[in-house]
């Protein structure tokens, strides 16, 4: 199964395919931003590959200079019974991602959740609010520079 | 056709179709507010429904009410000082979710348990399979109108947690599992009173089924009720019992098989009316094969340790770090500094009462993980709720809710 994903990813996107690994028996593919609409929507619906579900999406920031976050998507197979990582590196300074609501309807609420732990917008998102934060609130609480005890006064507290 | 209302009305008479449809010159939706304080939504759902008359037009679920952050917070202290924090999230079956952790923790960090302490967990796991699914019961039957089988619901969970009183301690909060092993090795009471509880509980459910299957009350608030089709629930990502009432013969226990379930006989229930009544059923199911499958972990219970032998990775056990200078050492670094599991990434599933209970844990070789973040089922479950209640009635809401079966300690984190 492994063999046949990546022999069609490649033969579909020579180009978006930038690092497969493999840790603990688990595949995770690294694919070019710009190509997560399309890739996700040819492993869905390509009849041997079927990926129907999407079981999860975050996200994770990595405090790199270049590619700060990433995106992290896993796929299920129920056909093969099979589950894959797909993972999209996001920089800092260009934090627009395509949404793959359109491919798994699942992906709606788990996209807005990780716009609001990391910030990172999903183009297309039918509706793309803070999931469990309130609007007004303006950081993003997962990113490594948010500091656990939170920032003072970013909540409007009734006055004294 | 004709402008005004009242011809089409009598032309509508005289054709002997009565359906008539004008644009609502009242204005006649309302909005209504449901929660985040309301019974029957099992903890703080805020659901804003937009209503024309009695029908749903449209509805907004509102997370985030006991949103406490705990992936934050995982990532700021070590593995072991998480597992605490994991029974607050399903805080209906704490001790499957005590189990889901240390698994994950243990792919990334490569242990394994012994085979005893994995037949444990699969009695946790089945323990909290059973408690999730009776206070299911019992709330979605009061949901739509049958209070006792509320009280015969807690009844028998009541009896569940006095079993984890003598097993891990205490009756709530569990905590119960360690990287590597178990807090504490089953003991005989502890599988005298278990045994006690399987004699009597399959005649407790026959009781409750008798109530329910054949109540004309009960079917007609189920039947149909909540439907959403099959490729809508797989393309939702939804998971578990819903998934199975489906018609999607899937179940993480066989499929991806995890601690000993693979030497272990059980059927995967499965029902194909994609309705709350077949929800209902297939959790009714479960309940029995969880019976089976307790009796079988019961029965091939093997005698040895509970926990793996890596003292760089697993606690020692209190006895012998009062007494031993080795053991010592290795408390105060695994306590202090954490297991260091290599550098990696791992995500790992369970088959949990509501679905797949997942984590995902990022590991740049520390004590503390990089990213740990909670595939929790009721959140993933809870977005097809809009779809499944569009265009019915106001009065479904609360069965689809109990149908759903979600705990907000996990759909909020």
């Amino acid at each position: 199964m492994k063999d046949l994903l990546l022999q069609k990813l490649r033969a579909q996107f020579p180009a978006a395919v930038e690092l497969d690994s493999e840790f603990r028996g688990e595949l995770t593919i690294v694919i070019r931003k710009a190509d997560i609409l399309p890739v996700c929507r040819f492993l869905q619906s390509d009849p041997d590959l079927a990926f129907d579900s999407v079981r999860d999406i975050c996200g994770a920031d990595y405090q790199r200079s270049d590619d700060r976050f990433e995106v992290i998507y896993n796929i299920y197979s129920l056909k093969n019974n099979f589950r894959l990582r797909l993972k999209v590196r996001v920089g800092e300074n260009d934090l627009h991602v395509s949404s793959v609501s359109g491919v798994w309807k699942g992906a709606d609420w788990l996209e807005r959740e990780t716009y609001d732990m990391y910030g990172i917008l999903f183009d297309d998102h039918p509706d793309l609010r803070r999931i469990y934060l309130p609007e007004e609130f303006e950081y993003y609480p997962l990113r490594k520079d948010f500091p656990l005890m939170g920032i003072p006064g970013s909540l409007p507290l009734p006055r004294k | 056709m004709d402008a005004d209302p009242k011809l089409r009305i009598l032309h509508a008479l005289e054709s002997q179709d009565t359906t008539v449809t004008f644009d609502d010159p009242l204005e006649n939706q309302m909005i209504l507010n449901m929660g985040p304080q309301h019974p029957a939504t099992h903890g703080v759902l805020r659901l804003l429904i937009r209503l024309d008359g009695e029908t749903i037009v449209s509805l907004i679920p509102d997370l985030g009410y006991l949103h406490r952050g705990y992936e934050k917070l995982a990532e700021n202290m070590t593995f072991h000082e998480f597992i605490p924090h994991t029974d607050r999230l399903d805080y209906l079956s704490p001790l499957a979710n005590n189990v889901a952790y240390v698994l994950a923790v243990e792919k990334l960090a490569g242990i394994e348990a012994p085979p005893r302490a994995q037949y444990i967990r699969v009695i946790c796991c089945e323990l909290a399979r059973l408690t999730s699914h009776l206070v299911w019961l019992g709330t979605m039957a009061m949901d739509v109108g049958a209070v006792t089988v509320l009280l015969w619901g807690f009844r028998e969970r009541e009896k569940i947690q006095d079993i984890w009183d003598v097993l891990t301690g205490v009756r709530f909060t569990t905590s119960y599992t360690r990287i590597g092993g178990l807090a504490q090795d089953i003991t005989p009471e502890a599988i005298a009173s278990l045994n006690d509880f399987l004699d009597r509980f399959p005649s407790s459910l026959d009781e409750c089924e008798k109530v329910l299957n054949k109540n004309r009350i009960f079917i007609d608030r189920c039947e149909g009720v909540g439907y959403l089709s099959k490729e809508d629930t797989i393309n939702f990502g939804i998971t578990g019992p819903i998934l199975r009432a489906a018609g999607v013969d899937h179940d993480l226990r066989r499929d991806a098989p995890y601690l000993v379930y693979d030497k272990l006989d059980f059927n995967v229930p499965v029902y194909y009316d994609c309705d709350t009544l077949a929800r209902f059923y297939v959790r009714m199911a479960e309940m029995r094969e969880s019976v089976s499958l307790l009796r079988q972990a019961l029965q091939k219970l093997p005698t040895g340790p509970t926990n793996a032998a890596n003292p760089k990775r697993v606690l020692p056990s209190k006895e012998k770090v009062y007494g031993k200078m080795e053991e010592l050492i290795h408390d105060f670094m695994l306590v202090n500094f954490g297991i260091n599991p290599p550098i990696g990434e791992v995500y790992h599933a369970i088959e949990a009462s509501k679905g797949e209970l997942g984590f995902y844990i990022v590991s740049h070789g520390e004590g503390y993980p990089w990213r740990l973040k909670i595939r929790s089922p009721s959140f993933a479950n809870l977005q097809a709720l809009p779809a499944m209640l569009k265009g019915r009635m106001i009065s479904d809401v609360v069965a689809v809710i109990g149908g759903l079966d979600p705990v907000m300690g996990e759909a909020d984190k």
